[in-house]
């Protein structure tokens, strides 16, 4: 048993359903208790979805219990076959149901000899996955279904299209910006004349799943889910991928690279993007100009701590150090599968990397290197509010306002300027910060009791208590623990002004 | 469409294929109500997510609830529940130091049935902190009924007669709401039974004081010291219509006698609902029927809004009854009346006033349907199109887009309803949609999918 308040990713189910509930025509249905299905409204909620989620329960309940659920899985199946008529049902175990350990092999395959539509079962072990990695696993499986179904009835598109195409693998419901990121890769591609083949599995069908092998080479944009499918077709049909994540200009252009190797192989023609990444960084994207401004100067050397999904977290952390020039503390993440990677990606880009899906553990990381701003998800936004430190939020999990309406992709050229905007807004804008250290600051609100770190143990006298009320507002919780930090190294109890500038001078800040 | 013109109400049930929230959402509001407890949700990580999810922002508000998430050797019972469970509450005590800590026992716990009643008076023994238990899950219950389990686990530890050993806190306790009672000799002791806000407690506590009739306590109390007293001479009544287990043991455990009266909700359930209670006490109400006439002359804006529109419920948490007898008497046409679960016991003053409403504003009897079919209902709602849906969040955007009006039900349970002061906050709800919809009206943009 584990004491949680909170945590970072899902479990198994949620990202089954999201997989599932991307697709066109693909209902789920859920062996689950009754009020299992607030996956629902998380959808409806929060991608503001105008269509019924395609996903229901088969309810499990005392009578379950004492009976079993073959007669009502398979009686569910059936009529969301009749009445909807999907392409594809996806039978969904969640943690409780595995419990049961009944053979819902066995009632899917029942199912699906009187249903016209498919019915498989996904296969995702409750307490060993999380969301993300579910996702993953649930994406290949389909995949693997309706290719191997294709293969069967000799239907398999394996002939490669006449220009170059692509397959953009892993954009999906309730993912981070990933509408946006796929309007953006699309129209990446085809300003490099590459065609889209097939979007997985955002709006795709399943029917058109035997189409995917005919792209010449496919893009996995995420770290989190996608790369069990490309991999799969590399091994079953040769079809290079590509894992770059095309986040930052050094990146992104690394990415064009690599898809103009992967087309020179495959034609024999010298294509060479060259001129058209040195254009968009240029010109484009505003961003290269940005980090050269004297605006970006004043960012300089700046703590900042990055913590998320592997995907986000480790593209930040590179873009922050290697085009801004701002100082990475500590770079995180809570996929904890996928640890090594993150080390190896962040190496040479952050001062530590904490690997934790454990938000205390974050936080007090946080008030401990005491930077001035963080790039996390909405927790590490609350932990910022708590400690005067701003934050942008750069990855899941999200709130609603992470949803927004206008256009805003974190990938490709367009990204980098969104990046740019969103780390500039968030540290406390260059000129301001001058004149409050000058004028004593607007903020003159106390803070004592917002501070993490108890202040019991200290007593301030009015000058010295008036003279840190005098400090900007976003430093004054950081002067407030070095002076009191100062002050336990010297066995001091009460803080006067002396011992203020004496912390001031020795810490030299 | 066809109205239903029979003078009774009708009952159905349908397959239980309904979009609810899992009953441990009580902990949401009663952690705050019980301000010294300690609620610990035995469960899975969907249990986890589900409570950061729907109780949004609050997670970061360092609330007094946690998960005690169960991992693979607990399902396989590799590890020993006992252990696992003394760690995590010594925990908790030392953190928090709560007067008591609720184990909301869940899906996974019923499953591989862990003894959660049988361990609790051990380990309570062993730390020396109060353990109550109760089984809020999703096998047996929905949403609301959440609150139902907690408040029957709660009534078994009220002070009283020695039916269950007392603590020397409850002593305390006792002699104090002893007192309280000794200072209103002419009626029998008087305690309500439903978790509310404490500005909504204080309302109808005075409600009833203006009528003379002194309230002995609440349950829940605001801190767990302060359980009210229970004996057989003590008179309960409920404040919402999900309290059904609660009424039980009140009756069968604790030999109260239960006040059966419509919920206050709505001017007239609050003023049935004190108006049976005088009865109860043989006493005339005073000025009710002014005070009645007074709100609802207040609520004139918002009635000619609503009179003559139609409202159709999926049902979800069971207040249906309650607002669709209060939304009848404002004059709109009910078509159904969903609800996951429908005690006709205890319901029976409210579905009768329900009844009565109807043939008073000769309006069609609605029919109630118990464990709804939510794919039937939406197939009925496009049939009868009405003027506003009262859904779930995982039907209210789909619905809106088809051009329904919608209202989240969910709403209903965190608003402030109840009492005659807050009939306006109910009115505010349902007529939100219709007025914002208003303005949105002559754009032409009803229909928003393909």
């Amino acid at each position: 048993m584990k004491l949680a308040y909170w945590m970072y990713a899902g479990p198994a189910h949620i990202g089954t359903l999201r997989v599932a509930s991307s697709f066109k025509n693909v209902h789920a249905i859920m062996h689950a208790p009754l009020g299992d299905d607030y996956f629902n409204v998380m959808r409806s909620m929060l991608e503001r979805e105008r269509d019924f989620t395609p996903v229901t329960a088969s309810i499990v309940d005392r009578h379950v219990l004492a009976k079993g659920s073959q007669e009502k899985v398979v009686q569910n199946i059936a009529r969301k076959d009749k009445e909807e008529s999907p392409d594809l049902i996806i039978l969904t175990p969640t943690c409780t149901s595995s419990i049961l350990q009944e053979d819902l092999q066995n009632f899917v395959h029942r199912a699906s000899i009187e249903s016209t539509s498919d019915v498989i079962l996904a296969d995702v072990n409750h307490y060993r996955v999380n969301e993300l990695q579910a996702a993953d696993r649930t994406l290949e499986q389909v995949v693997r279904f309706y290719i191997e179904k294709a293969k069967k009835n000799n239907i398999l598109k394996t002939s490669k299209t006449e220009k170059p195409s692509a397959n953009i693998i892993g954009i999906f419901t309730l993912g981070f910006h990933n509408q946006h990121d796929c309007r953006e890769l699309k129209r990446l591609l085809n300003d490099l004349g590459i065609q889209v083949n097939e979007v997985i599995p955002e709006g795709g069908s399943v029917l058109n799943l035997k189409n995917l092998p005919k792209a010449w080479f496919n893009i996995v944009p995420y770290r989190e889910v996608g790369l069990m499918t490309a991999k799969f077709l590399e091994k079953e049909f040769d079809m290079p991928y590509i894992d770059t994540i095309p986040m930052g200009i050094v990146d992104t252009g690394e990415f064009i690279k690599k898809i103009e190797k992967i087309i020179t192989k495959k034609s024999n023609l010298s294509i060479k993007f060259d001129q058209y990444i040195d254009q968009q960084t240029r010109f484009f994207s505003q961003a290269a100009w940005f980090s050269r401004s004297i605006d970006c100067q004043n960012l300089t050397g700046k703590k900042a701590i990055v913590f998320g999904d592997c995907t986000h977290a480790a593209s930040m952390t590179k873009i922050l150090t290697r085009e801004m020039g701002i100082r990475v503390s500590c770079a995180g993440t809570y996929c904890k599968h996928d640890a090594d990677w993150f080390r190896e990606q962040v190496q040479g880009f952050c001062d530590e990397v904490l690997i934790t899906d454990d938000h205390t553990q974050v936080g007090d990381m946080i008030a401990r290197l005491e930077p001035s701003a963080i790039f996390g998800t909405q927790m590490e936004r609350h932990i910022g509010k708590r400690l005067d430190i701003p934050c942008g939020v750069i990855s899941s999990p999200v709130h609603i306002q992470n949803f927004p309406l206008s256009y805003r992709p974190f990938l490709g050229y367009e990204g980098t300027n969104q990046i740019a905007d969103l780390v500039y807004n968030s540290f406390t804008l260059g000129m301001e910060d001058h004149l409050l250290e000058i004028f004593g600051g607007h903020d003159t609100k106390e803070v004592f009791e917002k501070s993490l770190a108890s202040n019991l143990e200290f007593e301030w006298s009015t000058e010295s208590f008036n003279e840190l009320n005098k400090i900007p507002g976003f430093v004054r919780g950081k002067v407030k623990r070095n002076t009191e930090k100062f002050a336990r190294e010297k066995g001091i109890t009460k803080i006067t002004i002396d011992i203020m500038y004496a912390a001031k001078e020795s810490l030299g800040a | 469409m066809s109205f239903n013109l029979v003078e009774k109400l009708n009952f159905e049930c349908e397959t239980g294929n309904y979009h609810t929230f899992c009953p441990i959402s009580c902990v949401a509001w009663l952690y705050q109500k019980i301000e010294d407890s300690f609620f610990l949700v035995i469960g899975t990580k969907t249990c986890g997510y589900f409570l950061q999810n729907a109780l949004g922002v609050m997670i970061f508000a360092e609330p007094r609830y946690a998960m005690a998430e169960l991992e693979e050797g607990d399902i396989s019972a590799q590890l020993n529940d006992y252990k696992e469970l003394k760690r995590l509450c010594l925990q908790i005590k030392k953190n928090r130091n709560p007067s008591v800590i609720i184990w909301i026992g869940t899906c996974t716990t019923e499953i591989i049935k862990m003894d959660l009643e049988g361990m609790a008076p051990k380990l309570e023994n062993e730390i020396d902190v109060p353990i109550v238990v109760a089984r809020a899950n999703g096998l047996d219950y929905a949403f609301t009924q959440g609150e139902d389990t907690v408040l029957a686990a709660l009534a078994q530890r009220c002070p009283g007669k020695p039916i269950i050993s007392l603590s020397t806190v409850n002593d305390k306790e006792y002699s104090l709401n002893k007192s309280k009672i000794k200072r209103n000799l002419d009626h029998p002791p008087l305690v309500l039974f439903g978790s509310l806000p404490t500005t909504v407690t204080n309302q109808l506590t005075l409600e009833l004081e203006k009528q003379g009739i002194i309230v002995s306590g609440w349950l829940p109390a605001q801190s767990y010291g302060e359980l009210p007293f229970l004996s057989e001479e003590v008179y309960v009544c409920g404040v919402n219509p999900f309290l059904s287990r609660t009424a039980t043991t009140l009756m069968r455990r604790r030999k109260c006698k239960l006040i059966g009266a419509p919920f206050p909700i709505g001017p007239d359930g609050t003023k049935a609902w004190i108006e049976k209670i005088c009865r109860t006490f043989s006493k005339e109400p005073i000025g009710l029927e002014e005070r009645e006439s007074f709100i609802w002359e207040g609520l004139k804006d918002y009635l000619d809004l609503i009179k003559g529109k139609s409202v159709f419920f999926m049902g979800d948490n069971l207040l249906e009854i309650s607002l669709a007898r209060f939304l009848a008497r404002c004059g709109m046409i009910i078509y159904e009346i969903g609800i996951p679960y429908m005690d006709k016991r205890f319901q029976a003053a409210e579905l009768a006033l329900l009844e009565k409403t109807c043939y008073e504003m000769n309006v069609p009897m609605p029919r109630i349907v118990e464990k709804p079919d939510n794919y039937n209902q939406v197939q009925r709602i496009r049939e009868f199109q009405p003027d506003l849906a009262i859904t779930g969040m995982a039907h209210a955007n789909p619905l809106e887009a088809r051009g329904i009006n919608t209202k989240w039900s969910v709403e209903f349970t965190f608003a402030q309803i109840h009492g005659f002061t807050n009939a306006r906050d109910i009115l505010e709800l349902v007529t939100r949609p219709l007025r914002r919809n208003q303005n949105l009206e002559n754009l032409g943009w009803t229909k928003l999918i393909k």
